[in-house]
């Protein structure tokens, strides 16, 4: 089963190497991993999504801990969360696509961000599924570049992960 | 005060205590080298990287303290790697300094620049790449703290060349902020009474202790637990010497070569116990049979060790020591006189399979082993080697004394036991130390016979010699259609070596020669080296097949079957 889990880290030179070579030597697996500034100065935040049964997902998050530098995790697969991933998506559109494409774009709540004689590139903001969707839609116009950030997660309301 | 890097390093060394060093210099290390002398430092000139991160080990693992190693950059660095790793597995507190090309050069491909943080990122509990002179101070008070506390283990810093030349306005930072370190000592109590409880109720309740009983200083707690419920204590390798090997309920080490008893005890109790062990696969064997019918207690210091290995009832996150502490009122006096009294004819079972009851003028290792045991009465200080060696020392010395192994446990390193048996006599002068190894892994540091001369060490060496890689041969024998590849063994005189290096050297060649070699080089004043050149064939038994059950184990064939077979 899939995992979100949020880590807060010591943002020292040198942490994203030490979590990146811990999955590799303990053999867990990472779906996406995201890292970036805290509410905190010199606390990064971390969003890891793995696979594992609870016993593995519970030797992530120990060993995890175990780093110096890591000074909190949380699993929040189960708790009601705020999940996000930004994607930016280069389509091939010409005259004739173009209105087309946008509609579509519409409909996901998405922006067109950049146009080009012969594309369009979207921003879009949701779920993994939401950017799948819309990413399957787009396929047949010819998507020529997709870049994805992985997942974010926040637990909803007072129940966060404030360092 | 204003001082030097270098001189930094020394400063706070002699602060956290460290009293020895053991390093070798170069190009990098240039400037620390040149300030140690103006320090209290002993430190011990080594002939290999290697042998220093082991004898920084041996040190930590005889006396509790944090071992030092020291070397270059590049080469000498990437050599401490091994010894680093097997520091690391065996969770032994060492304090690793290196020296870095100047910060200007990192990522140049300098002379001797090796990413030594890099490579040491997985075998280190913490490590630190200092490139300011600034954060020296904070970087070595932290480096000690993360070492020695919690689950202690290696921590290495690698300080840039242009830092240990640089000068600062020196102040020791009296405490260090680790937001992300905050090891849990003290038990859950609601755990700890759910434990005694399970305790209490068991009808065959058996004890692991590990490691962790040693490195928590909780054998006092242990034996207290063990006597006020008479529960049966099996050991892991490295949990030997924490309770006495005389004591009637210690049943010796169990898995892969343990005593077949302890096994059998482990399969049929309905409770265990495991005090800071992390069920190595030496000890479990396959662990879908391991220990089938108990509920399974695991007390340990580090909360990633409960559940990796082999599920566990109820874990209790703590220091050995407190958890005991905490545990001991609230278990009742027990006695389970039917379960230790089943343990015992199991036990009557494997005594009469002793090689040691069987007459024999052969010169097996076992009878080396225990002769040393009894010249010394139990109270060396004995360091192992790895393989075949390793395990007829387990056996056959009967350690009564805490610390009175060193041994590589968990990552299994030849060439350990003479670097590391030089930072044990090192640590413990008064004691009597000596080095067992077979005549492979003696190889792999012969080197070191130097460094033993340099010092003026009494270390008391032992070779059991089969000329074999022993272990692996009796795998081949067994396992592999007795095929010898790669594992005959060519070795030198080893009497005539020690001679070449100033320390008396003996060959033993028949068992009515042990005793008196053994009483020849306790007499010795300074060091002395045996050769004992044992039976070629010889296997340990009894022995786990590997992938098997520790329940079903290859035994030493009973004479009368012997004599039937022949």
């Amino acid at each position: 089963m899939r995992h979100t889990l949020v880590a807060l880290m010591e943002d020292k030179p040198g942490v994203l190497n030490r979590i990146s070579s811990l999955f590799r030597r303990r053999n867990f697996n990472i779906e996406s991993l995201t890292v970036g500034h805290s509410e905190t100065p010199g606390i990064s935040r971390m969003t890891i999504v793995t696979a594992g049964d609870k016993a593995n997902i519970e030797q992530v998050e120990k060993q995890l801990y175990k780093l110096i530098n890591v000074t909190k995790v949380t699993d929040v697969t189960d708790e009601p969360a705020v999940i996000r991933e930004l994607a930016l998506i280069k389509v091939t559109a010409s005259a004739a696509t173009r209105s087309e494409i946008t509609s579509l774009v519409d409909i996901f709540r998405a922006k067109v961000v950049d146009v080009a004689p012969d594309s369009l590139t979207i921003e879009i903001t949701g779920t993994e599924d939401k950017v799948d969707s819309l990413a399957s839609l787009l396929r047949p116009f010819g998507i020529r570049e997709l870049a994805r950030t992985g997942r974010l997660a926040m637990v909803r309301g007072n129940n966060g992960q404030k360092n | 005060m204003k001082l030097s890097g270098a001189q930094i390093v020394w400063e706070s060394l002699v602060r956290e205590g460290v009293e020895v060093a053991f390093g070798i210099s170069g190009g990098a290390v240039i400037h620390l080298y040149h300030a140690l002398p103006e320090y209290p430092i002993r430190h011990v000139l080594m002939r290999h990287e290697q042998a220093a991160a082991h004898a920084a080990d041996g040190y930590a693992r005889a006396t509790g303290k944090v071992g030092v190693c020291m070397a270059t950059s590049g080469p000498g660095a990437t050599n401490l790697v091994t010894g680093l790793a097997t520091a690391y597995m065996d969770s032994s507190p060492v304090v690793a300094i290196t020296g870095q090309v100047s910060s200007a050069l990192i990522g140049k491909d300098a002379f001797q620049e090796v990413d030594i943080t890099g490579i040491t990122l997985p075998i280190t509990k913490h490590n630190y790449l200092v490139t300011e002179v600034e954060a020296l101070p904070m970087v070595i008070k932290e480096a000690f703290h993360i070492a020695r506390t919690g689950r202690p283990g290696p921590v290495l810093i690698d300080i840039a060349k242009d830092v240990q030349a640089a000068s600062l306005e020196y102040e020791y930072p009296e405490e260090v902020s680790l937001p992300g370190y905050r090891p849990t000592l003290v038990g859950n109590q609601r755990q700890i009474k759910q434990a005694a409880r399970l305790i209490n109720e068991a009808k065959r309740p058996l004890i692991i202790a590990g490691h962790g009983v040693m490195l928590a200083g909780a054998e006092a707690e242990l034996r207290e637990l063990v006597e006020k419920a008479q529960l049966p204590v099996v050991n892991t390798l490295l949990g030997i010497s924490t309770i006495p090997e005389s004591h009637p309920l210690c049943l010796g080490m169990g898995g892969m070569h343990g005593e077949a008893y302890a096994n059998k005890a482990l399969q049929e109790a309905d409770l265990i116990l495991n005090i800071g062990s992390r069920f190595d696969d030496r000890l479990t064997g396959v662990v879908s049979t391991f220990v089938p019918e108990a509920k399974i207690v695991h007390i340990d210091i580090d909360p990633a060790e409960i559940g990796k290995n082999v599920p566990v009832d109820l874990p209790i996150v703590g220091d050995a020591k407190n958890v005991l502490q905490a545990l001991i009122p609230l278990i009742e006096p027990a006695s389970h006189p039917d379960w230790i009294s089943k343990i015992g004819e199991w036990r009557a079972e494997s005594a009469e399979r002793d090689i040691l009851e069987q007459e024999t003028d052969a010169l097996v290792p076992q009878y080396v082993v225990r002769h040393i045991w009894h010249a010394t009465g139990g109270n060396a200080i004995m360091v192992s080697d790895v393989g075949q060696n390793q395990m007829w020392e387990a056996q056959y010395f009967l350690h009564h004394k805490p610390r009175g192994l060193v041994s590589s446990g968990g990552l299994g390193t030849m060439g350990f036991a003479l670097p590391a048996a030089i930072g044990a006599q090192i640590g413990r002068p008064e004691e009597m130390v000596w080095a067992t190894a077979g005549d492979g892994g003696f190889q792999m540091n012969i080197q070191e016979l130097a460094t033993v001369v340099q010092e003026k060490l009494p270390l008391k060496m032992a070779i059991l010699n089969n000329g074999f890689l022993g272990m692996v041969r009796q795998w081949q024998q067994l396992f592999f259609e007795g095929r010898y590849s790669g594992t005959p063994l060519l070795g030198p005189d080893f009497a005539r070596v020690a001679e070449a290096y100033g320390i008396p050297g003996f060959t033993v060649r028949e068992k009515n020669e042990v005793i008196p070699a053994i009483e020849q080089v306790m007499a010795t004043d300074g060091p002395a080296l045996i050769d004992f050149v044992i039976e070629q064939e010889e296997n340990v038994y009894p022995m786990v097949a590997p992938g098997g059950s520790i329940g079903d184990m290859l035994r030493r064939p009973r004479i009368e079957e012997l004599e039937i077979r022949n």
